[in-house]
């Protein structure tokens, strides 16, 4: 995948080019928003990294809706120290497609890249049913099937293995997993999506012997064959 | 005193003249109201009196004339010679003239030698000085023409009128200059008041500038304006002084709490940095590390969270919305974490319980103090949230009705003492300083029911602890029906 990151701290940028870069990825990278801006718009990448407040009066901001002004739909995340709802809300109707806030671990930033781009390419058929090995869901009659057996869900469960099966062999962080299926965007104290993810395991991976749902350490859960 | 330079910035407050004082414009004001009305009033005073005399002479004199054109018209000029000789008989005043003269200037009748030289025309006004009886005295004359060339004079002796007239101008002069010097005595009292309230609050203002908080505008008990702008200065500075200690206490906090983190994390790298033997440990201790710093980003992040419900910015976001839903969320996030601990989980929750306020930060709400619940809960314990709306008789602050939810544990409990400081920022109770937390929880449960003006208490259970929330909801009436629905 082609990334462009627009980061003015260096440590920080060098920080993410490196590990996306290990991770297969081509980085350009951009200190400044004129720098990025000028990328961003001649150049075509897969995914922008866009650091919110950047030096020269060009900031994160800006890029995103000039891009958008062009009708450059590149996925966006944007990259920031404004931790508040409301900068989150502002920066998503900007334009942008997710938003991560400093600091953060680069597992998650990974894995917000990567469901990003996977949503990306999806978007364009709609699907009604999702297969992973054996296991197989009909999202229209909320049927759940593994090795031809029927599996029954609560309703939040199936939204859960809903969430991971669209992201399957990706890594979901345990924050994605909190804003994907329960819309919250505060950070529980204990592990709950431990044990909603521990319940889930117990339906659709424990009868079976052979573990669909992995656990990435220290970065969240994978679901793959 | 120095000059002023003109070219230096004026200091407001010395100089008696100085325009820029407010307090010298406002006695200005006060001191020209004052001459201006007193002005209009003595002018209203004087035409009152010696106008209307002067205007009741020519009156006279006008009814005299007719009265004398009628004896004209019927007994001619000797039925008029006898009408006048008969009037001043009867004038013992001695204050009336008459002259009657043929068309040759000659005299007929009337206490006048001649006509005067200075009456030229008829029907005018002439005031005219006339010598009788070794006494110079001034009258008020008005001459008519009569048929065959005959002229009459009538006139009245205005002396004792003037006399009058000048002795009331002066006294009104003399009065309205004791009162402009009462008014600029006025305005220089007015100044003064000003000037002394003005002081009062910048003396006091300007102490505290300088940093010292202790300082109070002065309450006389009198219960006026000046009363009253003084307890809302006292006022304000109280709640500075408040918001000043809890900045000052949180800011003692954070020192506190957050080094200890980011002291392990040094420690744990440094650690790592000298004794380390291989891999392996070197990144099992940069992972500690790591955690350590999560942590001091999550106190952070609470923190924050915190400041900003507390600024009540977020109130602008209020929304009605029914509430029940919104707890059952929170519930199936928590009752499998509940069934993982061995606890027992039960709710009690009405069919439904209309609610103003913000969805997203009441959840959290209610999120926290479940997680303190299940933390602190010994297993096979049971763990209740329960909601209900109470009926106050009579309403409280305008509010009759009240959403009461409270989350009751089985738990380790609190006393009295930590129970009173549970909502303080970072406090932990001895008993849980082995469980993780950041003592933020309750802060910030706190935060979020205060900013939807309702109250957090908590009580304990035998054993245990509840937690209640009591939050004033919104009348029905003014209750959306489709929001319910």
């Amino acid at each position: 995948m082609r990334i462009l990151l627009v980061e003015d701290d260096q440590t920080v940028r060098t920080f993410i080019a490196k590990g996306l870069s290990e991770a297969g990825h081509l980085v350009e990278q951009a200190e400044n928003g004129k720098e990025g801006l000028a990328l961003a718009t001649n150049e075509k990448f897969d995914v922008v990294i866009l650091d919110r407040m950047l030096p020269g009066g060009v900031d994160g901001i800006h890029i995103l809706e000039t891009l958008r002004g062009q009708g450059n739909v590149t996925p966006v995340l944007l990259l920031s120290a404004l931790a508040d709802v409301d900068e989150k809300v502002a920066g998503l109707k900007a334009g942008g497609d997710d938003y991560v806030t400093k600091p953060f671990s680069f597992s998650e930033l990974q894995a917000r890249i990567e469901a990003l781009v996977r949503r990306n390419r999806n978007e364009a058929q709609p699907q009604t049913r999702l297969m992973v090995g054996d296991l197989e869901i009909d999202l229209l009659a909320r049927g759940v099937k593994r090795a031809g057996q029927k599996i029954d869900l609560q309703p939040r469960e199936f939204r859960l293995l809903e969430f991971l099966m669209r992201h399957a062999g990706q890594v979901v962080t345990r924050t994605m997993l909190l804003e994907g299926v329960w819309d919250y965007h505060f950070d529980p104290q204990t592990n709950v999506i431990d044990v909603h993810v521990s319940r889930l395991r117990q339906k659709i991976d424990k009868p079976f012997g052979r573990p669909l749902v992995h656990t990435i350490r220290n970065a969240g859960y994978m679901l793959q064959e | 005193m120095s000059l002023p330079d003109a070219s230096a910035p004026v200091s407001p407050s010395p100089g008696f003249f100085n325009l820029r004082s407010v307090s010298l414009r406002f006695a200005l004001v006060y001191g020209s109201l004052f001459i201006c009305s007193t002005v209009l009033f003595f002018s209203f005073i004087w035409w009152g009196t010696a106008g209307l005399l002067e205007h009741r002479v020519e009156l006279a004199i006008s009814a005299d004339s007719r009265a004398l054109f009628n004896v004209w018209e019927e007994s001619g000029p000797p039925g008029l010679t006898m009408m006048i000789d008969d009037r001043l008989e009867q004038d013992v005043d001695d204050n009336t003239l008459y002259l009657l003269v043929n068309k040759d200037g000659k005299w007929i009748a009337g206490n006048l030698a001649e006509w005067p030289r200075q009456i030229t025309r008829n029907h005018h006004w002439f005031n005219l000085p006339v010598q009788r009886a070794y006494t110079q005295d001034l009258a008020k004359v008005r001459a008519y023409g009569l048929p065959d060339g005959y002229r009459l004079l009538i006139g009245r002796d205005i002396s004792g009128r003037t006399l009058l007239r000048k002795m009331l101008t002066d006294t009104l002069l003399w009065a309205w200059i004791m009162i402009a010097l009462l008014a600029i005595g006025g305005g220089w009292l007015v100044r003064r008041l000003f000037q002394h309230v003005i002081h009062t609050i910048s003396r006091t203002t300007l102490a505290i500038t300088h940093g010292d908080m202790s300082q109070r505008m002065p309450v006389h008990g009198t219960d006026d304006e000046l009363d009253a702008v003084s307890k809302a200065i006292n006022e304000m500075l109280d709640r500075i002084s408040r918001l000043m200690d809890g900045v000052r206490q949180v800011s003692n906090a954070i020192a506190h709490d957050m080094r200890t983190p980011v002291t392990r994390a040094r420690a744990q790298l440094e650690y790592a940095a000298l004794h380390a033997k291989g891999e392996a440990a070197l990144r099992a201790a940069i992972e500690q590390a790591v955690g350590n710093l999560d942590n001091v980003t999550a106190i952070c992040e609470a923190l924050l969270r915190i400041a900003q419900i507390e600024s009540g910015a977020r109130r602008s976001a209020f929304v009605l919305f029914d509430l029940i839903p919104a707890l059952q969320d929170v519930c199936e996030l928590y009752e499998a974490v509940a069934e993982e601990h061995g606890l027992t989980f039960t709710q009690s929750l009405p069919a439904s319980l209309p609610f103003f306020g913000d969805r997203a930060m009441f959840q959290q709400a209610v999120a926290n103090l479940l997680d303190n619940a299940i933390k602190f809960s010994p297993p096979r314990g049971t763990v209740t949230l329960s909601a209900e709306i109470v009926t106050l008789e009579p309403p409280l602050d305008g509010r009759s009705r009240l959403l009461r939810l409270s989350v009751a544990d089985e738990g380790i409990g609190m006393n009295d003492a930590d129970m009173a400081r549970a909502t303080e920022r970072f406090f932990r109770a001895e008993q849980a300083r082995s469980t993780p937390g950041s003592g933020l929880g309750l802060a910030l449960v706190q935060a979020i029911v205060q900013l939807h003006e309702g109250q957090l208490q908590l009580a304990p259970n035998t054993p245990g602890l509840i937690t209640c929330l009591e939050v004033p909801l919104p009348d029905e009436e003014n209750f959306p029906t489709e929001v319910i629905a």
